[in-house]
């Protein structure tokens, strides 16, 4: 925990309070149509987004699957237009026109939320591509599920960023199922970061996924790495809470089990945390998750008062003018 | 004759004119990098980046593993971050691989951000059968990248067209699937060797003028069209064809104006008939100029069925000019 104040520890937890009371109520909003199409909750994974998160400088660059939601808000996107963009308001984040798996912001580099598995890799290998053609200093850090492993682009994406000494971390949040299939029924390797040799790249080995200070100091020696010396991968021990999308039946995994990694809450694990480092910090705590639940029930009025997307909003941006 | 008076210094081949283009492009803008296979130290396996690997350096001219998918992925997402990326695709067969980062991202990145995001990117590859290479090499399926809203589709027949049109896609700032004929490579016409000659997207050109029908082609089609032609004036029949250059921005309106004047119209293709540039055109004609319409609009396409092997049989399958005279002597 070295160089990490209070100030930082406590808005690391606001953050990851603030993903689950925000998607907690998405949840709702999607029970209550509100919000249609796919939701995928980030719930169980908050410390992988917001250590990793932290662990960036503004000059580096995110980007992620459709599990965008934490990620989006870990990197500061503004809460009501995320709402806003979940409703399908024009005021969102993407004018109403992606929706939950399409949240981006140029101006945060955050490169967006992307709805085929594995399709970002490329992406996240030409966005690294421009900070080493421009010899810039900045890296990439490339999320994908442990799913995305085993899709063809996850070769040779991390191949190519191996040949060209890319600044990209591959980090892949390994929640122990793509969709229902458990990783020991799609991977040979289940060990996932062990697939860096094969790329001839540095293992980064596994980070506690549900330890956000774990996770920070690990993402950010791989970003010093990363920077220097070319592309890492390394994999994020984690667990969603929720199904894989809303109305998932989980028939591959026991109540058993998610009430076993529900008892590792990062949250919870957080806040003792804290509480035994931070005398009298319970109070700062409780302050900041009621004003968390404000800030969400302000994005959701705002959200629900903005105007839908019009006819002009519908047929703009097809082309760049 | 044309409208496009070729007034250029020499005549030069259509791998020149792309290799003109590109070097020039590389020139006037740092950002301009190349990406593919064999485009490096082998000098391209149609030749059209000989030299530039010694002339730019690796940095410049990126030679890749064998990996369609990263190819054209990479590309969308160094043009989103503010490179312009020209990458090879060997050949259009390859395209398929890659066909996802082509149609989810290349072609959508923009929209689906509301228009966060540019993309000026090129993907360069080649078409066309007739080669003897089989089924799974001898594909012409440029329609079906312009099926896509968000991508542009360059066809270019000729050297003049090649190097203008490149020149254009790569200084645009949307993403160009840009499509070669890999039989034309050395086919000659005069091209300007001025740095700036740079062609309009999507504007259809009338490589000949004529009063009697209207053949509306692109690519290797021009090459059948204008051979048709000459054979259909020794009979005294004028035909006007309309080569359209890019099939996505596709201009209709110059293709109506012909077919105002003809008032019967044969469209002329290396691809498949069905969910043809044929079937778009023919669909078009007779929804907008149904009132002008003397007769039915004919296609001239490949056989609908894989291409084979033995040449006898390949060159069958494929359109040629006869093909083209006796469509034409159909709807007249």
């Amino acid at each position: 925990m070295a160089g990490l104040n209070k100030t930082t520890l406590l808005d690391w937890y606001r953050q990851m309070v603030l993903i689950r009371r925000f998607e907690e109520k998405c949840a709702e909003l999607y029970q209550q149509g509100k919000i249609g199409g796919f939701l995928h909750l980030y719930i169980g994974q908050e410390a992988t987004g917001v250590g990793s998160v932290a662990a960036l400088r503004p000059q580096d660059h995110a980007i992620t699957a459709y599990r965008d939601h934490g990620l989006a808000l870990a990197r500061g996107l503004d809460p009501k237009a995320i709402m806003a963009e979940m409703l399908g308001k024009r005021t969102g984040v993407s004018g109403g026109k992606g929706g939950s798996m399409h949240l981006a912001s140029r101006e945060l580099n955050f490169w967006g939320g992307y709805g085929i598995v594995g399709g970002h890799l490329p992406l996240a290998a030409g966005i690294a591509l421009k900070a080493k053609y421009n010899e810039e200093d900045e890296v990439v850090l490339c999320y994908m599920g442990d799913g995305a492993t085993n899709i063809g682009y996850f070769h040779e994406s991390l191949n190519l960023s191996a040949v060209w000494d890319l600044p990209v971390i591959w980090l892949v949040e390994n929640n122990g199922y793509g969709m229902g299939t458990a990783v020991d029924r799609a991977s040979g390797q289940v060990e996932l970061h062990k697939r860096a040799v094969g790329y001839g790249m540095k293992d980064g080995g596994r980070v506690d996924g549900m330890d956000v200070i774990a996770v920070y100091e690990a993402i950010s020696d791989a970003a010093r790495y990363a920077s220097k010396n070319g592309p890492v991968l390394m994999e994020s021990m984690t667990y969603r809470f929720q199904g894989h999308s809303m109305g998932d039946p989980e028939r591959y995994r026991s109540k058993e089990e998610v009430q076993r990694y529900a008892a590792g809450d990062p949250i919870g694990k957080f806040r003792q945390t804290l509480v035994e480092k931070y005398k009298d910090v319970a109070g700062e705590l409780d302050k900041i998750e009621d004003a968390v639940v404000a800030t969400v029930a302000e994005a959701v009025e705002y959200a629900e008062n903005s105007p839908a997307p019009t006819y002009e909003d519908l047929v703009a941006h097809v082309y760049a003018d | 004759m044309a409208s496009n008076v070729q007034t250029g210094e020499k005549p030069i081949t259509i791998r020149e004119a792309l290799s003109a283009a590109l070097r020039e492009e590389m020139l006037r803008d740092e950002r301009v990098f190349l990406m593919g296979e064999e485009i490096g130290v082998w000098g391209g396996t149609y030749a059209v980046t000989r030299g530039f690997y010694d002339e730019f350096g690796p940095k410049r001219v990126r030679d890749t593993p064998i990996s369609e998918m990263v190819i054209a992925g990479a590309a969308v997402g160094a043009a989103m971050a503010g490179l312009r990326p020209v990458a090879e695709l060997m050949t259009i067969n390859f395209a398929f691989v890659a066909f996802d980062a082509i149609v989810n991202h290349m072609a959508k990145v923009r929209y689906m951000f509301n228009g966060q995001f540019k993309v000026p990117m090129v993907i360069r590859t080649t078409t066309g059968g007739g080669k003897q290479l089989g089924a799974t090499h001898s594909h012409s399926p440029e329609a079906v990248f312009a099926h896509f809203p968000g991508l542009y589709v360059a066809v270019p027949g000729t050297a003049y067209d090649a190097k203008g049109m490149l020149k254009a896609a790569i200084r645009d700032d949307n993403p160009v699937m840009f499509v070669e004929h890999s039989t034309m490579l050395q086919r000659r016409s005069a091209v300007p060797d001025d740095p700036d000659f740079v062609l309009p997207i999507g504007k259809s050109d009338i490589k000949r003028e004529g009063r009697d029908v209207t053949i509306v082609t692109y690519s290797k089609g021009l090459e059948w069209s204008l051979a048709a032609a000459d054979i259909l004036a020794k009979d005294g029949i004028e035909a006007e064809i309309v080569d359209l250059r890019w099939l996505r921005p596709l201009d209709m309106e110059t293709v109506f104006q012909s077919f105002k004047k003809t008032n019967r119209c044969v469209v002329v293709e290396e691809s498949l008939p069905m969910f043809s540039v044929g079937s778009e055109v023919a669909a078009q004609l007779q929804d907008k100029m149904f009132d002008y319409m003397d007769a039915p609009v004919k296609r001239v396409n490949a056989l609908d069925q894989p291409l084979p092997y033995a040449s006898e049989i390949e060159m069958m399958a494929l359109p040629d000019a006869n093909k083209v005279v006796a469509a034409v002597k159909e709807v007249l």
